[in-house]
């Protein structure tokens, strides 16, 4: 691969750019889902391919193929150039580029089971046999299973000399059970909704997850939402499973903090964000013990934002973003880094394919763990709900007011868990809910939870990210407003 | 957002291309055929290969600038074989013979894999379809120089206007082909084209986009206007307390929001009892005023007039007056249902069955001046955006209005009104339609393109307020 990403490289550099990177990817994936007790998707895909970003006449251009004879590559790279040329008619100033060590390296995600080998008869049968263990639950009229893996290869070089090759093993499950009954659907999910947990791990993360022993429990709460009390509209106090707790992450902490958001380069689509440059190092997000971190390191664990180098070539890196409450860093690239006083960019420009042009993206955004035992947090709790596993999430362009739903609810009262509740809802404003903060769970019960499904850019890019997260306890929190009627 | 044919007020481009373009239909059949014959020297019963190709291009612009601009040419070969009642897809991006046979043999080693299903389809045999003509030259051969300077232009406004310009300008052309063992042949070209800007005047932002076939059918520089000047009248909002409104909404505000129903008239999501039709058909859901059709042969939709099947896309009746009365149908939830397959399936196998992805709504004779003459108080809605699925079967949806809200008092737009967040049902607010516009080509951001109207709709539930 190196031979035809450094013709690409020559082949810009003739036609005039000052600066060239090259990736070249090789996507392999396989999905396999069951509805019903019958098989959904059985899918398998491959696609390599070539992309190449430039920066010619001060202006940046990109093009990828999937034509890797030396003929198409040296046509996808003039192509790119002449692309920047293009650009530079609506330029209005010069790229600045924080400076970058050349590397070279070669790192692999670790795992145990290559889910690639794992026999396929094998994987159908455990979603089969969860898929059965759900449908044996009276009143469950809707069954659903997923495994999904992905082995990514990327071969990075850029004209400063780097040539990096990574490989990443990506494996999710996940199994949903729903029930329609009278005028209404209900469903519960596990390990997570919306297709589950997933992380950069093998099929020991399907194991390790036990689809099987959890299915009756999740077809059971299914159809007993039914018959639960509706979440009451109050403002009270609210505690959070980790999984809700990682997504209230991702939307109202790791997208405000992407620094192209800040500078309005995503105003026209994914929106802007309240976080202007002004609030760096003077912004109180969150309360005293609110640590936040963007950590793509493996230290940090096997999350889909984890690796060892990001897709500008620079290495993996642990920043704060929250520290004791006080909001201390952005996501930055080498063109933006300087915008905020770095030196440096903080690693996390990431593509979802050759043909996507890097962009910066969520590494693992994570909540750092307290103190609390979850058992210790709802016996000091009198009056509260614990809501766990999301169902729905909504949030302005600014990342200010948001709304989430989850699949269940459990009211606490006097330090106990006490009756179910169905369609539990809250909102609030980004700044107002962290401040809340009063509890964090410890590291015993901290889950890098993966988020696999983030949109982003145009064209969209759809990549995994981390968030490591505790159940949590919030207060005064606006409840119950999704169901009100007026 | 309107995307009229007419050729008098067409915008120009300068001919000449500097992509690789597409390769000719009888490319694409000479990789189907090969396809076929390589499977037939295996244990596969039947075969089918759909190849996609796509050359798109996609220029994108922030702080009146370009700040990325991109190309990709991409093609993917898909087979799927049958093996003794089984049936599996695997798909690679290389045309070279051995990638091909490695996707035959992933494919039969995937069918194997599994049991036997005995609902399974034989692969279908020759089809007839409509001719529709929706591939635009002047799109094909728009040069990223032609983006560049629409652009600029759209920039300098910007700058004049002590604005800030982000947005887009794409275009593209793709084709897909598909043909199986029993002798089927389907194949359709496209281009498409689109063009989309926010304007920001702090604190404010306003946001127009449009989307055809032909690059000629929209002027980049009216829409830049109209996001401009909206932007500029969206200054100094004021807050007004949540509650039920009535509320003018664009269309693509109704685009996006309407879009989130288009599952639910899935045959398949009505068996699995997750739509929100169930035990409604036939009912009066829905205002009398309300009436959808999925018809892939409207001159104002694209996409191709077949499914992922190869068969035939039909034109479907799907509300008649506020009263769904049809779904659309793949072969295998046809045949379950008793009735004839409406050419809406998916590429098999998977779980979800098939969608309608052509929506037509009607559309009635006002118009958003006549709605807003006609309204003592109300608010006028640009976009809804980051829409969610509250409840499923109630079709309760949440999201916030974004890109120009403005108050209307008295038959008159007046000031500028901090976004609200909504939660909507979706079946009482098409109960609750006073008055509908002529049906537009709607783009927007939460769902595909449809043709609907503007709409002015009372009692739409905004339950809390940002703080912009």
């Amino acid at each position: 691969m190196w031979d035809i990403s450094t013709h690409a490289l020559d082949t810009a550099r003739l036609r005039g750019a000052k600066y060239a990177d090259v990736r070249v990817m090789h996507l392999r994936q396989r999905d396999l889902t069951t509805k019903n007790g019958q098989v959904g998707t059985l899918a398998q895909s491959e696609s390599i391919g070539l992309g190449i970003r430039v920066l010619a006449s001060g202006a940046w251009g990109f093009a990828s193929t999937d034509r890797m004879t030396r003929e198409g590559v040296s046509a996808c790279a003039a192509q790119a150039v002449s692309i920047a040329k293009a650009s530079a008619i609506a330029k209005r100033k010069e790229v600045v580029m924080a400076p970058e060590e050349a590397y070279v390296d070669s790192w692999q995600s670790p795992f145990r089971k290559d889910p690639f080998e794992i026999p396929l008869e094998t994987q159908l049968a455990l979603l089969l046999a969860a898929d059965a263990e759900m449908r044996r639950v009276k009143g469950v009229t809707l069954t659903e299973t997923d495994l999904q893996f992905r082995k990514i290869d990327s071969w990075f070089a850029s004209s400063i000399g780097s040539r990096i090759h990574q490989r990443k093993m990506i494996s999710g499950c996940g199994i949903v059970a729903t029930s329609f009954q009278g005028d209404e659907i209900q469903k519960r999910s596990y390990p997570n909704s919306f297709g589950g947990q997933h992380a950069l791990q093998g099929y020991e993360l399907v194991e390790s997850l036990e689809l099987l022993k959890h299915a009756p429990r999740v077809a059971e709460e299914a159809v007993a939402l039914h018959a639960a009390a509706q979440c009451p509209q109050k403002t009270g106090t609210l505690i959070l499973g980790g999984s809700q707790l990682g997504l209230q992450i991702h939307e109202s902490v790791g997208h405000p903090i992407e620094l192209d958001r800040v500078l309005g380069e995503e105003a026209n689509f994914a929106g802007t964000s309240f976080l202007t440059l002004d609030k760096l190092n003077k912004l109180r997000y969150g309360s005293d013990i609110v640590n936040v971190v963007a950590d793509a390191r493996l230290d940090h664990g096997p999350g889909l934002g984890s690796f060892a180098y990001d897709d500008e070539g620079v290495p993996a890196q642990c920043t704060d973003i929250i520290k004791a409450g006080e909001f201390r860093g952005y996501l930055s690239n080498r063109e933006t880094a300087h915008l905020v006083g770095l030196k440096r960019s903080s690693g996390t420009m990431r593509t979802e394919s050759w043909n996507r042009l890097p962009i910066i993206r969520m590494t693992n955004i994570s909540l750092l763990p307290g103190t609390w035992h979850s058992d210790d947090l709802i016996a000091d709790t009198d009056d509260g709900i614990l809501m766990d596993t999301n169902r729905s999430w909504s949030i302005d362009d600014r990342r200010y007011q948001f709304q989430f739903s989850t699949e269940v609810g459990w009211e606490i009262k006097n330090g106990k868990k006490t009756r179910m509740l169905k369609n539990p809802s809250y909102s609030g404003i980004t700044t107002e809910f962290w401040n809340s903060c009063d509890a964090i769970c410890n590291v015993d019960e901290w889950v890098l939870w993966g988020t696999p499904n983030c949109g982003k850019g145009q064209p969209m890019q759809t990549m995994g990210t981390g968030h490591g997260a505790a159940p949590s306890r919030f207060r005064n929190i606006h409840i119950g407003a999704a169901f009100s009627k007026s | 957002m309107r995307a009229v044919r007419k050729s008098s007020t067409r915008t120009t481009y300068s001919a000449g291309s500097t992509s690789a373009g597409l390769f000719p239909e009888r490319e694409l059949r000479q990789i189907i055929e090969r396809v076929l014959r390589l499977a037939k020297s295996t244990e596969a019963d039947e075969t089918e290969v759909h190849v996609d190709e796509a050359d798109e291009s996609l220029t994108r612009f922030a702080n009146n600038a370009i700040h990325q601009n991109v190309a990709e040419h991409g093609l993917t070969v898909s087979v799927r074989t049958v093996v003794d009642g089984r049936t599996a897809r695997a798909t690679t991006n290389r045309v070279d013979e051995d990638s091909l046979r490695g996707a035959i043999d992933a494919s039969l080693s995937l069918a194997h894999s599994q049991p036997k299903d005995p609902r399974l389809l034989p692969v279908p045999g020759k089809q007839r379809y409509r001719k529709v003509e929706r591939f635009a030259r002047p799109t094909a051969t728009l040069t990223p120089e032609d983006r560049a300077r629409a652009v600029r232009r759209a920039c300098d406004l910007a700058v004049k206007r002590g604005q800030v310009a982000a947005g887009i300008f794409a275009s593209g052309q793709s084709q897909t082909a598909m043909g199986n063992s029993r002798g089927l042949f389907a194949a359709y070209r496209e281009t498409h084209a689109e063009f989309s800007i926010t304007m920001q005047e702090q604190p404010a932002a306003s946001w127009a986009k449009a989307n055809a076939a032909d690059v000629r059918d929209f002027d980049p520089q009216q829409l830049a206007e109209r996001a401009s000047e909206k932007a500029h009248r969206a200054t100094n909002a004021q807050e007004l307390a949540p509650g039920r409104y009535t509320v003018i909404l664009e269309p693509s505000a109704v685009l996006d929001i309407v879009g989130f129903l288009f599952y639910d008239f899935a045959a398949t999501a009505v068996a699995d009892k997750r739509s929100c039709l169930n035990d409604r058909m036939g009912k009066q859901v829905f205002g009398k005023n309300i009436s959808v059709v999925d018809d892939a042969y409207h001159p104002l939709q694209l996409g191709a007039p077949f499914d992922g099947e190869g068969m035939p896309r039909q034109q479907v009746l799907l509300v008649d007056r506020g009263v769904p009365r049809n779904l659309v149908y793949s072969r295998a939830s046809a045949k379950l249902a008793k009735k004839k397959p409406t050419g809406h399936g998916f590429m098999l196998p998977n779980e979800y069955g098939e969608a309608p992805v052509n929506l037509v709504f009607s559309g009635g004779d006002s118009s958003l001046e006549k709605m807003i003459a006609s309204t003592e108080r109300g608010l006028l809605v640009t976009r809804l955006w980051y829409i969610r699925e509250v409840d499923p079967y109630e079709k309760i949806m949440t999201g916030m209005t974004r890109d120009g809200l403005f108050l209307v008092e008295k038959g008159k737009v007046g000031t500028a009104v901090r976004n609200f967040r909504f939660n909507q049902s979706l079946l009482e607010m098409l109960q609750n339609v006073e008055l509908l516009g002529p049906a537009v080509r709607a783009t927007g951001e939460e769902a595909f393109e449809m043709v609907v109207p503007a709409m002015k709709v009372r009692d739409f539930h905004f339950s809390e307020v940002t703080k912009f």
